[in-house]
């Protein structure tokens, strides 16, 4: 006899819910067995790339390729006459606008694509790019919007009117010919009343600067057109690869069953690989004109300057409170600045993203906000980096005006936060600004990790050091910085959100095989996530199979079931919905064959980790493993034979994830070198699927928020260049730079998710960028400041001690 | 990032490598680690028809420590430097500069003949050379120079050396008394917002001789003889390092970069300077 199977044996067999799992996936990328983009090779493969402008602003009088036909390898170069007869000059951007795919007359930024050089190998192309002319009448360049609302100078000829008059945009009226929308939240007349009110009202302005998400592999695609089937295989970096196909249907007409969009593995997204850029269009047009195979990649500077950048918000911000504190109202204004296109990457009726999330975890009355899209000669973008819809830009915002208003009152910021949090009986609790926060323990988490710190140990110290200080016993001072963050991820619902008129609903298939193994398939893609790893455990735990025995597939669009793909931290609250609904409804069945081969009634049986028992019989049982057999070789009355379920899930609302992050600095004040001597994060995500994947989405998070916060930006001189093309000058931190983080939770279950889950994997960023940089804020306090702009580096940090007159 | 099309030569040994530079005149030039040159090439910023490679070229790779100086090959690599024992005991400073070069990645390929050969204001030994007074040895056609550190850089990529010569090797004296090699920058694999080297000796409590020089802080390396002068003779007390900064600065001609504005550089550099100088002081 063997020894006996205790429950917790076979709980633990599955590796389900709450499992540290090592991850599947990483067994071939750690021994460099990946398949990327770029891995993919096929027979007769030609290679793409762009001749890009040098100028941010200019005419294009002429393009001469005769002298790049002659370069030895080139086949081809296309331009914006040969894409127009096809209609394919132009794509339309996920916000609705008009994005040139090759420069028709007019360059808009810097390293905008201009014509496409078709050749043999990239080597041939390089050299084909150089043998273009194309001849330039230079224009005034804007890189500022609040120039650009005043100027002269359009911008965007193609969207004045003959008259000369500005019709509406995709977002309704423009109020000048570099405008693009205006879209508000909340109540003006009824806010401006509190602050004008208010017995303490606190102002800033802040702008946080134009950043990009920067993963590790680059943009790129191979486009197949297959002439004798008429089939189009699209290989890509594509966060939504559904999306991708259903857009290029729409755009080349190509009928949508002829198209097999397919995303092999990415090296990370963070935003940078959700939106359709002129690479693919040209790619699939190459391909169809040459009947090849046609690869085009992004080379790192092309990465860093033209494919979807993030940020770029100046927020002007005023908060109002009573004497001791209670918050009474908030008002803030934004003037987004898009670039040359607006290519934001946001739900359609959601033009500024989430930015109404901006009255943050604080039980605010009374808002408003108004958000003014502008542009510019600069790179089309806007997506969200590492976060939800514009919630890194809205959680930067109310944190920031948290400390300024604890300024203004002489009060403490932890403090200050406490008294004003969302209570936990509050909740669901609706938002001055719409939304309904769906749960939420905040008191809980901020008590655990200042307790955690000894706060007032850290104040105490700081107090010491800013003595020490002024007497000339040392030269660094100590920042202490606080961020409390409320998220709002896993979009949909459908009803308020789509993007281009596809609603964000994601889907489940599953498929369980005769002997209890299982394959499922998702509409998510995963970048670096883990998908293979957690979805499989949402599924051990809803149906009684061994992780390792189920197969996660996502991205081939012939075979995974139609969803809106991953990026706003969508994937667990919306696809794992979908996959726990999917695998109920595979118990449901499994049910009613358990209660068959057990020769009782359906009922009379329930579900026990891996099996279903006879209710107060458990030793008459028949596991999931023979139920599966059963399914597909044994007649039963009344049931089709099979195990399979399919799941399409629109969730009913979106989730909230929160967390309370501490960091410790220490800042030269002569060099304006920051030393982060600490960081607590806590983070509550709900039920946590694996702690270890957890975890790591925090650190990575973290570490983007750290390089975001400290150095990491998209500089433009006046005219227009990018100052910031490599990463010599672009801040990727590396293992040197990244601090050791201490990682905590707490667990509030969302109460709408099936399994209680919230996302976890932008929390980091969106709660780590305001608590590095509060750190920096904090520790200049004692001196005077109130605010300095991000990003924190060495000068910039120098420059505020120089002018809080710390130098002799 | 792709270069354009260029022809590789990889010469057996010196004379080969001569005749080749001779055959293409500009049109050629010589890659040791190619961590300079390579990425210049991929932005087409240098356009280099002919490359030599030099690694097969024998008797550039040696270390040898005489009795009053360092002979370090041209091909020696910045780890190598840094792992060489020898040269940690009787020139600490090497190792202490090579590990804040660049990355252990770029450390590996990087040699100390194209750090000091590449002429960029940025690379931290031409700086460290003309501290230790190091004479850099090239040949040419007409044979075998020797040209001091202190003499070797004219501007931004210009160096006393002549497009048909190849340096060969370094000769250091053996340094003397305390060192530090002090480098602010931004992250690792970064150059310098300024660095400085100091070798200073230290005669009964007073400064009996002393070498600065500072790093990426002008379109040269540039060694601070009046920084040097204001400390000879002192107790190197705060008044005269006050004084070897003041000189220092004089000497620097620092520009806007991404790494900040020229105020704040100067700034620094005189806050990197005192660190350097307080910290060889000590070890002197
Ligand atoms: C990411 C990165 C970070 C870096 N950070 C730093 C840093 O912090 N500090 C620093 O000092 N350097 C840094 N470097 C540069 C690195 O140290 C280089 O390796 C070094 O500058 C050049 O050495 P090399 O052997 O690679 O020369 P190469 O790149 O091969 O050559 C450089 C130049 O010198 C010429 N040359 C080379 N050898 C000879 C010779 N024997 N005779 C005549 N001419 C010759 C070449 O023709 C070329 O013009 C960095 C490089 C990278 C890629």
């Amino acid at each position: 006899m063997k020894d006996e199977v205790t429950r917790e044996d076979r709980v633990a067999n599955l590796k389900g819910l709450g499992c540290s799992r090592k991850r599947v996936e990483d067994a071939r990328f750690t021994q460099g067995k990946g398949n990327y983009v770029d891995d993919i090779k096929l027979d007769g493969m030609l290679f793409g790339d762009f001749v890009r402008s040098p100028y941010a602003h200019a005419r294009i009088k002429s393009i001469d390729t005769a002298a790049a036909l002659e370069v030895p390898g080139v086949l081809a170069v296309l331009t914006a006459a040969d894409l127009e007869p096809l209609g394919l000059h132009w794509m339309p951007t996920l916000a609705g606008d008009k994005q040139m795919v090759l420069a028709d007359g007019k360059v808009l930024f810097q390293g905008q694509e201009v014509a496409f050089v078709v050749a043999e190998d990239r080597y041939a192309a390089a050299d084909g790019i150089e043998a273009v002319e194309v001849d330039y009448e230079e224009l005034p360049v804007i890189v500022n919007p609040f120039e650009a609302l005043k100027s002269d100078v359009v911008l965007r000829e193609d969207l004045v009117a003959e008259d000369g008059s500005i019709p509406p945009g995709a977002h309704g009226p423009r109020k000048h010919h570099n405008h693009i929308f205006t879209w508000e939240a909340g109540d003006k007349g009824p806010t401006d009343e509190v602050i004008a009110n208010a017995e303490v009202v606190a102002e800033e302005s802040m702008y946080y600067h134009r950043t990009h998400p920067c993963p590790l592999e680059t943009c790129g695609c191979v486009a197949s057109m297959d002439k004798v089937n008429g089939k189009l295989t699209l290989w890509g970096t594509f966060q939504a690869p559904h999306a991708i196909r259903t857009i290029v249907s729409l755009i080349s007409g190509i009928e949508e069953h002829n198209i097999r969009v397919i995303s092999p593995d990415i090296g990370g997204g963070f935003g940078n690989k959700v939106g359709a850029y002129p690479g693919y269009v040209c790619s699939v047009v190459a391909s169809i004109v040459t009947g090849k195979p046609v690869k085009w990649i992004e080379d790192r500077m092309d990465n860093l300057m033209t494919t979807a950048f993030a940020r770029d918000y100046h927020m002007t911000g005023q908060i109002s409170a009573t004497k001791e504190g209670k918050i009474t109202g908030l008002k803030c204004h934004v003037t987004a600045d898009h670039g040359g296109f607006d290519a934001c990457a946001d739900p359609t009726k959601f033009p500024a993203g989430f930015m109404n999330i901006c009255t943050g975890s604080y039980d605010i009355p009374t808002a408003y906000l108004e958000v003014d899209g502008v542009y510019t000669n600069k790179a089309p973008g806007g997506v969200s980096y590492r976060c939800s819809f514009r919630v890194t830009e809205a959680v930067y915002f109310i944190e920031r005006m948290i400390e300024v208003l604890a300024i203004k009152l002489n009060m403490d910021a932890a403090e200050l936060r406490r008294i004003n949090f969302i209570r936990k009986e509050q909740f669901p609790y609706t938002a001055a600004l719409g939304w309904e926060y769906d749960s939420g323990d905040y008191h809980t988490a901020w008590d655990k990790a200042l307790k955690a710190v000894d706060y007032d140990g850290l104040r105490a110290e700081q107090a010491q050091r800013v003595e020490d200080f002024k007497a000339g016993k040392t030269r660094k001072l100590m920042g202490i910085g606080l961020s409390f963050f409320t998220e709002i991820v896993g979009a949909g619902p459908v009803k308020n959100c789509d993007i281009l008129g596809l609603g964000m609903f994601d889907s489940c298939e599953i498929r369980i095989h005769p002997t209890g193994s299982a394959i499922a398939r998702l509409g998510t893609i995963s970048q670096g996530q883990g998908h293979a790893t957690t979805f499989a455990q949402i599924l051990a735990s809803e149906i009684g199979l061994p992780a390792d025995s189920i197969t996660i597939e996502e991205g081939d669009t012939d075979t995974a079931p139609y969803g809106l793909g991953t990026y706003g931290s969508r994937s667990t609250p919306v696809a794992g919905a979908a996959t726990a609904m999917a695998g109920r409804k595979i118990r449901a069945k499994a049910q009613m064959i358990a209660a068959y081969l057990l020769e009782v009634h359906d009922n009379d049986v329930e579900f026990d980790v891996d099996r279903f028992v006879v209710k107060g019989a458990p030793e008459k049982f028949k596991t999931m493993k023979e139920i599966a057999f059963a399914a597909y070789n044994q007649a039963i009355p009344g049931i089709e034979p099979g195990l399979e379920a399919v799941s399409y899930y629109d969730p009913p609302n979106m989730t909230y994830p929160f967390g309370a992050y501490i960091c410790v600095m220490d800042i030269d004040v002569d060099t304006g070198v920051p030393e982060i001597r600490r960081f607590y994060a806590l983070d509550d995500c709900g039920t946590r699927i694996n702690p270890m994947i957890i975890e790591g989405q925090v650190h990575g998070g973290l570490t983007e928020a750290l390089a975001v916060a400290l150095g990491q930006e998209i500089a433009y001189d006046d005219m227009g260049n990018v100052k910031t093309g490599t990463l010599m000058d672009f801040f990727l931190p590396t293992a040197w730079e990244v601090p050791n983080y201490e990682t905590d939770f707490t667990v509030t279950p969302s109460p709408h998710h099936p399994i209680g889950a919230k996302g976890v994997g932008e929390s980091p960023h969106v709660g780590g960028v305001p608590c590095f940089s509060n750190a920096v804020q904090d520790a200049f306090r004692p001196f005077g400041n109130t605010h300095t702009n991000m990003p924190h580096d060495h000068w910039r940090i120098w420059r505020t001690a120089n002018e809080l007159g710390l130098h002799d | 990032m792709i270069p354009a099309a260029f022809e590789y030569h990889r010469p057996q040994d010196m004379a080969e490598v001569l005749a080749v530079l001779e055959e293409h005149g500009d049109e050629a030039r010589v890659m040791a680690g190619g961590h300079s040159l390579i990425p210049m090439m991929k932005l087409r910023m240098a356009d280099v028809p002919h490359l030599i490679d030099l690694q097969d070229v024998g008797g550039l790779s040696n270390i040898d420590i005489g009795d009053d100086s360092i002979r370090i090959g041209a091909m020696v690599t910045q780890a190598a430097i840094i792992d060489h024992e020898g040269l940690g005991a009787v020139a600490p400073i090497l190792r202490e500069a090579a590990l804040q070069i660049a990355d252990p990645q770029v450390r590996y390929m990087g040699t100390v003949g194209g750090n000091v050969a590449n002429g960029d204001p940025g690379n931290d030994m031409p700086g460290l050379m003309q501290c230790l007074d190091a004479t850099f040895t090239v040949v040419g056609p007409e044979g075998e120079r020797d040209i001091p550190a202190r003499e070797f850089y004219e501007a931004a990529y210009m160096t006393a050396r002549e497009d048909d010569e190849v340096l060969t090797s370094v000769t250091i004296p053996l340094p003397r008394g305390g060192y530090a090699y002090e480098k602010q920058k931004r992250k690792i694999g970064d150059y310098a917002t300024a660095a400085a080297a100091v070798q200073i000796e230290n005669d009964g409590g007073t400064c009996a001789s002393v070498a600065i020089a500072m790093t990426n802080l002008s379109d040269t390396p540039v060694y601070s003889e009046a920084a040097g002068a204001a400390l000879v003779g002192t107790s190197v007390d705060d008044v005269a390092i006050k004084a070897a900064v003041a000189a220092m600065l004089g000497d620097i001609d620092p520009t806007e970069d991404n790494r900040g504005p020229v105020a704040f550089k100067k700034h620094v550099a005189g806050v990197i300077l005192r660190r350097a100088i307080e910290r060889a002081w000590s070890r002197a």
